[in-house]
């Protein structure tokens, strides 16, 4: 058993993303090898080298690679897996961009999501928005697995010592070209891999109220900011904030959820965290239900009081 | 330029779905049946198309049971122009749906086939970049702005981070995100319209697709429920539960 994991980077820096997929892949059994597909990804090899249970990386450094466009990294992969039993991605938008293209090429049946190894060919993942959880069994030869990053520990990422190869592919396929990106720029952590989160619902009211309540408290804590889809879909703050099951699957340490009311497209979103804190002016808001401690009350004069006294 | 749009039946978007007690499924029995929210997005953007004069005609696919006639039948309402209704009672995985869509792609030749990124039951997300994979076309996945030039496609893609931007070379698959655009309803002529607008009625077998499921579903089981933990009556108090449970310094 040999297991093949897509390294999330940015050319740059290798995501945390990466080693949830590794502990996965771990499960699996057998050797893990981790593949950097990039522009001038020394670097993110280097790094990928020494995450712990890895045992070599594969480098593919062209230009066709540089922004993980699925019509030229799928193929590379496809060639690769020629020399593996499973391939494992995180279930990033990059990973949940790139997998099924593979899993085609490969006629089997990609396992998305998946929340557990329970044993080489049976895995846990969330179906109708996590409401249910069901346990699949692969009758496929090679399996085809994207990694809740959320699910999984983090693998070490000092201690391995993998040796680097370089590996070539088909290289580009000319049918598609990237053509620029907006990212949001922001010196917090990013949603999904910070260790608390502050989130802010509908009841902030306003986008200039929602950055002077939540982001206050947010840098206090060192926290990213998240939001619910009411308030995103009000405007009160980005598309790239969003917690929910069509947003972002977080689990941070501390989660704190401030005039969010708790439907449950948010709670699919942030049940895992370890701890959850609500704010919110109505008692019977679902939150509470799910919160580790609440406190009932205006969040206009709370979070103010908060932020002051941590 | 023709574009195809498959559609999904699925449970109501605001039904609270039960586990059976048998641990075999979710509780389908007497309850509301309708389009995949996604898809809903997926045939309103081909009928935007359409009405910019950059879409000629618009085919809706669904696959599954007959009451999947329906769904098509929504869609039609919609504005699309005819259907093809692929009936099976096997639960198809999406590998065997991206099968059966590439044999109609081969045979309709579209210019594009939109689709909605995930269905909200299995929430595999798969269907749409396995369909480009088979037959070598991009893919914009996650599309929140599409806007065709020529024989490219620009597609504006949600991703972890913000958003990019793929220049796609037709014919190509886009997959639909939330943002795209907000779904019309069917107006009531247009409903009893749709009536009368063709349904082919086909089966996996004349795609020459075997949709025999690669997964076994073994069990389904409720998630781990969360207590409810306690409620404190100030600040300090919040500040202090925190401290104790080591959750701030």
């Amino acid at each position: 058993m040999s297991v093949l994991v897509l390294a999330e980077h940015d050319n740059a820096v290798l995501k945390d993303a990466t080693l949830a997929a590794v502990t996965a892949a771990g499960q699996l059994g057998g050797d893990v090898h981790l593949l950097v597909a990039g522009k001038g990804a020394q670097a993110v090899a280097d790094a990928a080298a020494k995450v712990a249970g890895v045992a070599k990386v594969l480098l593919a450094d062209d230009s066709a690679y540089e922004n993980a466009l699925a019509e030229n990294v799928a193929p590379l992969i496809t060639v690769l897996m020629a020399g593996y039993d499973a391939f494992v991605a995180p279930a990033t938008t990059r990973g949940k961009n790139i997998s099924p293209r593979v899993a085609a090429a490969l006629d089997v049946a990609q396992i998305s999501e998946i929340l557990s190894v329970e044993g080489p060919d049976t895995f846990t993942r969330p179906i109708y928005a996590g409401n249910a959880i069901a346990t699949v069994k692969s009758s496929d030869a090679k399996k085809v697995i994207t990694v809740r990053g959320t699910a999984f520990a983090k693998a070490a990422t000092e201690g391995g010592n993998a040796s680097i190869e370089a590996v070539g592919g088909p290289g580009d396929a000319g049918m598609s070209v990237f053509a620029g990106a907006e990212l949001t720029k922001s010196a917090r952590p990013e949603l999904t891999a910070a260790k608390i989160i502050v989130s802010g619902g509908r009841a902030l009211g306003s986008s200039e109220k929602f950055h002077e309540y939540i982001d206050p408290l947010a840098d206090k804590l060192g926290a990213a900011v998240g939001a619910s889809r009411a308030a995103v879909d009000a405007g009160y703050a980005p598309n790239d904030y969003q917690v929910g099951q069509t947003g972002k699957i977080v689990a941070p340490e501390l989660y704190v959820a401030i005039g969010i009311s708790g439907a449950i497209q948010h709670l699919a979103g942030m049940k895992d965290s370890k701890i959850i804190v609500a704010i919110n002016k109505d008692e019977e808001a679902p939150i509470f239900q799910v919160a580790d401690v609440g406190l009932v009350g205006d969040l206009f004069t709370l979070v103010p009081e908060l932020t002051s006294k941590l | 330029m023709k574009v195809l749009v498959p559609v999904k039946r699925v449970v109501d978007y605001n039904v609270k779905v039960r586990v059976k007690s048998d641990q075999t499924g979710v509780e389908l029995a007497n309850v509301k049946m309708s389009m995949n929210p996604f898809d809903e997005i997926s045939v309103e953007e081909a009928i935007r198309l359409k009405e910019k004069g950059v879409v000629t005609e618009i085919v809706v696919v669904s696959i599954g049971v007959t009451q999947c006639t329906e769904t098509l039948r929504t869609a039609l309402a919609m504005g699309a122009d005819r259907g093809i209704l692929v009936t099976t009672d096997v639960t198809t995985e999406s590998l065997a749906v991206a099968k059966i869509l590439a044999a109609i792609a081969k045979e309709e030749e579209p210019g594009m086939i939109i689709l909605g990124k995930q269905a909200i039951d299995d929430d595999a997300n798969q269907t749409g970049q396995m369909l480009a994979g088979l037959l070598g076309w991009p893919q914009g996945t996650f599309a929140s702005k599409i806007s065709v030039d020529g024989d490219r496609v620009l597609v504006a893609r949600e991703v972890d981070g913000g958003s990019e931007t793929v220049d796609l070379k037709l014919p190509a698959i886009v997959t639909t995100d939330l943002r795209l655009n907000e779904p019309r309803y069917a107006s009531l002529p247009n409903i009893m319209k749709a009536k009368s607008k063709p349904i082919a009625q086909k089966t996996p077998a004349d795609y020459g697709v075997d949709v025999t499921p690669r997964l076994t579903v073994l069990k389904v089981v409720e998630p781990g429920k969360r207590q409810a933990g306690i409620k404190v009556k100030t600040v300090d108090e919040l500040v202090e539960k925190l401290k104790v449970m080591g959750a701030v310094a």
